[in-house]
């Protein structure tokens, strides 16, 4: 057991010691800090197959056993270990204080780490299996082949509806709201093939074609395939409790950071535009205007200038990050007084989103952050 | 929507001139906290009911009553609009009324008017002087006491006493405005002092001469000062009827100038304090109540004021142990922010004035947004409707 679990782990540490370095392609999951972008690797210049089938045939087996040895270890049931469960214990057994969260250590499924790639694409003789592996983008063209296959199926069982009278315009629509196209990255690495920008843009009018035909229902599936779904954003903040007083008036409490200025506040109902911060009042806490003003901003959004009594405590950094501080506590607070419109829509305003912008560090041989010392000539 | 406020305005004007004639009382109808442009309204007859209400200053009374002593952004926007209109508010009113109902046999009494920064202090002690004018009152008014204690160009050692310093500019400065406020009582003011070796003024001489023996002269204008305040002082109970009586208001902004510390300083690098400054010294005899027959009205400041803090506003914080003790005891009047009806007054004059050209101004909206961000500060509302 114990040299099985060593035999795993030394496995995970050799995936970890030379494939560390490749960029493995991320998936859906969006780390909240960093910038949101996708990496994506060129899968298919890295030619055909490196590894064989069988190879990556035994490290899915590994996988497997390293992951029931993991959860013994951990005490946990093997048969209902899941990724994160799999995450949080090589975090625990395995602490990093590494920044770049993609060095730290990681045992993922081989398929997420080990790139996907073209197998040989000729049989002993060098005879091409697919019939177009002479256009050079096989996978593409196959696809193209296939939409259109559809869509002449779907021409088929209109003419064949028109023929029995049974020919309606109001079929079942398929629901596209909330998703979009996959990305011509996404589509190439599904293709494990590059495709240009003229190729990708002639795939999305194909499925748009399809689209429009009223019988598209028929290949609901094959079109859901291409489109992925759009997270609904504003169902992400959490709506701070709304709490009664002794009279009867409702007040809640939140907190709000910007750039190392920490505040926290308490919004009270049926007050009257009072607003106290410190113990002082804003209007000589905040002698600039652009400073009130920000203040002002999420009460006049929502329109409800004079109905709150507003109570801050706010501490750190100069006084417009203190400002900005404020305004996303005030923010979060009016939540739990506003609808569920409301909150879609200040989200869009940008009121509830944290200004991600801090300090930028200095760096060796530069003068600051960016400015650099005289460039002299010789 | 603004002609018609002007029509409505120019017939109740009219109304009043007739109502005053027929001497009875004023009522000014519907009017709530539109403009009243009507000069000849004395502020005997203002009372509660006209709160939030503007009254025009006459522009010769302007000329005369404050050579120096309204805020400099008043006096700016006198320039733009034309006119000088002042709102009517409850601290001036208190104020009046007090004045009104004091006796003035006794000793004065002294009031200070207090309040956070861009209350309107200085507006509503200006209001006051302005009722004491036209009451036919003696005006000393010292606009700001803290330009006398600091950036002073020269500072003279004193030619009368060993230990003190003289700011002839200052005192000049003040010579003259006091003699384009009280020109009608210059000639009839007698007196007789001797206040230097070479110099004298003889007995029975006007009060005029004496002032203009200050101005001309700037070396002994602080003694011209303190002695035009000692006579006035000794003069002002004047138990005589008929020509020689006349009350006295002594009007001092700034008042915390007086005891707080000066930034000047003396020839071997030390600071200087108020008490070796001859102008200040007069003046804090002034306070004193040791007279009769007038009224001292003061207002703080701490705009002005060196070395307190931003969040200083009451008379102990801004006066100090010292100048506490020496103006106890004293009628406290306060000052605060805009109320709503004198909020919506002034923000319907600024229409009217068409000083609000953003047409977002107009909406609600924009009335709700001058509201929050200027928390119905006067200062404050009129710095931000400047540039609207």
């Amino acid at each position: 057991m114990a040299a099985s679990g060593c035999r795993g782990v030394r496995s995970i540490l050799w995936k970890y010691g030379s494939y560390g370095k490749n960029l493995f392609v991320s998936r859906s999951k969006m780390v909240p800090q960093v910038k949101c972008f996708l990496i994506f690797k060129n899968l298919a210049a890295a030619g055909p197959q490196k590894f064989t089938q069988e190879f990556i045939d035994k490290q899915v087996e590994e996988f497997e056993v390293g992951k029931r040895h993991l959860a013994n270890m951990m005490g946990e049931d093997p048969e209902t270990f899941t990724q994160e469960d799999i995450d949080r214990s090589i975090a625990y057994l395995f602490p990093s204080g590494l920044f770049e969260k993609r060095a730290r250590p990681v045992m993922k499924h081989p398929e997420e780490i080990f790139p996907k790639q073209t197998a040989i694409q000729w049989d002993a003789e060098g005879r091409p299996f697919h019939f177009l592996f002479y256009t050079g983008k096989q996978s593409y063209y196959s696809l193209l082949h296939d939409v259109y296959e559809k869509i002449l199926a779907i021409e088929r069982h209109q003419d064949k509806m028109r023929n029995k009278g049974l020919f309606t315009s109001d079929t079942k629509q398929i629901l596209l709201t909330g998703s979009r196209w996959l990305l011509k990255e996404e589509i190439e690495e599904n293709l494990v093939e590059n495709i240009s920008v003229q190729d990708y843009m002639r795939l999305i009018q194909l499925m748009e074609l399809l689209l429009s035909m009223p019988y598209c229902s028929l290949e609901e599936e094959f079109i859901l395939k291409f489109r992925k779904q759009l997270e609904v954003q504003s169902s992400k903040y959490e709506i701070p409790a709304l709490q009664y007083d002794p009279q009867g008036v409702a007040f809640s409490f939140a907190d709000g950071r910007r750039k190392s200025a920490k505040a926290s506040i308490t919004l009270r109902d049926s007050g009257s535009g009072n607003i106290t911060i410190n113990g002082r009042n804003y209007l000589y806490y905040f002698p600039v205007l652009q400073n009130r003003e920000q203040l002002m901003f999420p009460l006049l959004f929502v329109g409800m200038s004079g109905r709150f009594d507003i109570e801050g405590s706010v501490e750190g950094s100069g006084h417009s990050a203190q400002a900005g501080a404020l305004r996303l506590a005030i923010s979060r607070a009016l939540l739990s007084f506003v609808s569920e419109g409301e909150v879609e829509k200040m989200r869009q305003a940008g009121l509830l989103t944290a200004d991600p912008r801090i300090r930028e560090r200095k760096k060796p041989g530069q003068e600051g952050a960016r400015k650099k010392f005289t460039w002299k000539k010789r | 929507f603004a002609k018609k406020i002007k029509i409505v305005s120019i017939t109740f004007h009219y109304i009043n001139i007739y109502k005053k004639l027929s001497k009875c009382k004023i009522c000014y109808g519907n009017l709530t906290t539109f403009n009243l442009s009507c000069p000849f309204l004395s502020q005997t007859y203002h009372s509660e009911r006209h709160t939030g209400q503007y009254y025009t200053l006459p522009a010769a009374h302007i000329q005369k009553l404050f050579p120096h002593g309204l805020p400099p952004r008043f006096q700016l926007q006198i320039k733009t609009f034309n006119e000088g209109c002042v709102m009517v508010r409850p601290p001036a009113l208190e104020l009046i009324s007090y004045l009104k109902k004091a006796d003035y046999s006794k000793p004065p009494l002294r009031y200070i008017l207090y309040g956070d920064v861009g209350t309107g202090k200085t507006m509503c002690l200006s209001h006051a002087l302005h009722y004491c004018y036209t009451q036919g009152w003696l005006i000393v008014h010292i606009s700001d006491a803290h330009l006398w204690v600091k950036n002073c160009k020269e500072l003279l050692p004193s030619s009368s006493r060993p230990s003190r310093f003289d700011q002839p500019i200052q005192a000049s400065q003040w010579l003259k405005n006091f003699k384009i406020t009280n020109e009608r009582f210059l000639s009839k003011v007698q007196l007789g002092y001797v206040w230097t070796k070479r110099e004298r003024t003889e007995k029975g001489q006007p009060l005029g001469e004496l002032v203009d023996q200050g101005v001309n002269r700037m070396k002994s204008s602080s003694d011209v000062v303190g002695a035009v305040l000692r006579e006035l002082r000794l003069q002002a109970g004047g138990a005589t009827e008929g020509e020689g009586a006349f009350k006295l208001a002594v009007a001092v902004d700034g008042l915390n100038a007086l005891w707080g510390k000066t930034s000047l300083k003396k020839e071997d690098r030390t600071m200087c304090e108020p008490e070796e400054l001859t102008l200040i010294h007069n003046v804090r005899k002034m306070m004193k109540n040791n007279w009769s027959g007038g009224a001292i009205l003061t207002a703080l400041s701490q705009t002005g004021s060196l070395f307190k803090p931003q969040s200083a506003y009451l008379p102990s914080e801004l006066l100090g142990e010292e100048g506490f003790d020496n103006m106890e005891p004293f009628v406290p009047v306060s000052v605060s922010n805009y109320n709503e009806k004198e909020f919506e007054s002034c923000y319907l004059y600024y229409l009217d004035r068409n000083w609000l050209q953003h047409s977002h101004s107009r909406s609600e909206e924009g009335k709700k947004e001058l509201i929050f961000l200027s928390n119905k500060n006067p200062s404050i509302l009129e710095r931000l409707c400047a540039f609207l």
